[in-house]
């Protein structure tokens, strides 16, 4: 008899899609234009943030090895200490000779005439994990032993945070208001769409329907027009996002700023639309009919 | 099967008293007509009766179910005894007549095959036989009423109470569907009728109760004061 039962209610709740099909469309559009703009801001957002990263990784600080150092070997034994230090992600050695060719090749041969290599000293190229803490790791690299000085941009960091931290704060914002905007629009569409169904619920009441019996179909309902607006929203997205991509890459060619693709992120986009589809079709519904079932 | 003992009904946002210490008796099998003017009360009892609107006072009975304090969720079953019928028949547009009928009994789980046996048969006792597959809109409004007769009917309710089912029908046809109510009655099921429909009161012999400003003033057979 449940089976039964189950059966004819999940009927019932495709039979009432197709039925009311103008507030289904209706829905369905609603949700997927609402999880398209904040999908598309959250993309913006997360591009963004990579294009920061990008540029803060090719801030880089250079630690001078101490003159005391002559040794090629004896200053590269240093890289070890270094790459010990707390927020250091990479190191990388340039020795004296080497420094000396990459200065020669950026500025006239002639200038360095009579110039000898131990003008130069052996140093090491270094990347920050985080360079909100670049000074704090200059102070630690400044401290290792054969250290003699240590070049670091804090200007540059400081303002590579501060662009970071309003941008964060930004999107965060906007995601969130957009969130709540598109809640409120979706769940007043999933509520006008019930609204017209009031008489029908009050004569299933009428008529000895428990609560569940008349939530049921509504469920199911939510359901599937939660899993179209997320699933169709989805495949907007993609398709959208990767001719916008495309675009900017074709006018970006030889640029630096690398677009995230959207295979890194297709699977938390997918898991996010399908789940606010559903979680706004399923409660919305169950929610908006709450009141038509106190009778 | 229905009783009230001293019950006052007030409506909490206008503060009305809607029902004043009513006291009242249905049997089994009985034919009642629930009568009186507009603002009287009787939407009031109905409402009592299926659990819409709760006694502030005084005890109400209905089919053996005490209806003081009852729960929420228990009004299902009281509903499943009564069968509603209301004036603007209350049927669901975009289903068929059967559905709207075979709709009741899949609500308490009945099987297919049993939905089937029972509406074609109370579809033909109503006279709809043969317009299972019309909707509603393709119906006139006597056989609209009969859908909504043949729905309350379904589940073999111990009671079928109508608010007014002629309302909306002309003399010929309220005759008519007076007398279906009549035929269901004399099957076994008790029915509670409230109408305004004086003659149609008067030409039946039956048990008339009068309700006025929320107090019953009158109760016997087949007359209907033409002064209220």
């Amino acid at each position: 008899m449940i089976f039964n039962r189950a059966g004819y209610l999940i009927r019932e709740g495709f039979r009432s899609i197709k039925t009311h099909s103008f507030m289904s469309f209706a829905t369905v559009t609603i949700i997927m234009a609402c999880l398209i703009i904040i999908g598309s801001v959250a993309l913006l957002s997360r591009n963004i943030d990579a294009l920061i990263k990008e540029l803060e990784s090719q801030n880089e600080v250079v630690a001078f090895v101490d003159d005391s150092i002559a040794e090629e070997s004896a200053a590269q034994a240093l890289e070890s200490a270094l790459a010990a230090v707390d927020n250091v992600e990479s190191v990388e050695f340039v020795s004296r000779t080497q420094a000396m060719d990459n200065f020669m090749g950026q500025y006239d041969a002639d200038l360095m005439e009579g110039i000898d290599e131990t003008v130069f000293r052996h140093r090491f190229v270094i990347h920050l994990d985080d360079i909100a803490e670049m000074a704090q790791t200059k102070a630690a690299l400044e401290a290792v032993d054969g250290i003699a000085k240590v070049k670091a941009h804090l200007e540059y960091a400081d303002t590579f945070v501060t662009i970071r931290n309003v941008v964060s704060i930004i999107s965060l914002i906007l995601t969130v208001i957009l969130v709540f905007v598109s809640v409120f629009i979706m769940s007043n569409t999933v509520k006008l769409a019930t609204f017209g169904r009031r008489e029908e619920i009050a004569i299933m009441k009428m008529v000895g329907a428990t609560n569940s019996f008349i939530r049921l179909p509504f469920v199911v309902e939510g359901l599937v027009l939660g899993i179209l607006g997320g699933g169709l929203a989805f495949l907007a997205e993609w398709g959208l996002y990767g001719l916008l991509t495309g675009r900017l890459m074709g006018t970006l060619t030889g640029s630096f700023i690398t677009l995230v693709s959207f295979k890194e992120v297709m699977f938390p986009v997918l898991a996010f639309y399908l789940g606010t589809g559903i979680l706004v079709g399923v409660f919305g519904g169950v929610n908006a009919i709450r009141n038509y079932l106190q009778v | 099967m229905v009783q009230l003992d001293g019950v006052t009904v007030v409506y909490d946002s206008s503060g009305t008293v809607a029902l004043d210490n009513v006291d009242l008796n249905v049997d089994e099998g009985e034919f009642v007509f629930l009568v009186g003017p507009s603002g009287s009360g009787k939407t009031t009892l109905m409402k009592l009766l299926t659990g819409e609107v709760y006694a502030k006072s005084g005890k109400v009975v209905v089919n053996d179910f005490d209806m003081s304090g009852i729960k929420r969720g228990k009004l299902p079953k009281v509903r499943r005894t009564l069968g509603v019928v209301f004036q603007d028949y209350r049927l669901i547009e975009n289903m068929n007549v059967f559905d709207n009928v075979a709709f009741a009994m899949r609500v308490v789980g009945a099987r297919r095959r049993e939905i089937k046996q029972r509406v074609d048969y109370v579809l033909e006792l109503v006279g709809l036989e043969g317009r299972g597959n019309r909707l509603p809109s393709e119906l006139s409004g006597g056989e609209q009423q009969r859908v909504a007769i043949a729905r309350a009917l379904v589940n073999n309710p111990r009671m079928i109470v109508a608010d007014e089912p002629t309302g909306n029908l002309d003399p010929t046809l309220s005759l008519e569907l007076m007398l279906l109510l009549e035929k269901i009655n004399e099957m076994g099921t008790t029915v509670l009728v409230v109408t305004h429909e004086k003659e149609l009161v008067n030409a039946l012999t039956k048990r008339t109760i009068t309700i006025k400003g929320g107090r019953v003033i009158g109760d016997g057979i087949g007359y209907y004061d033409y002064d209220i």
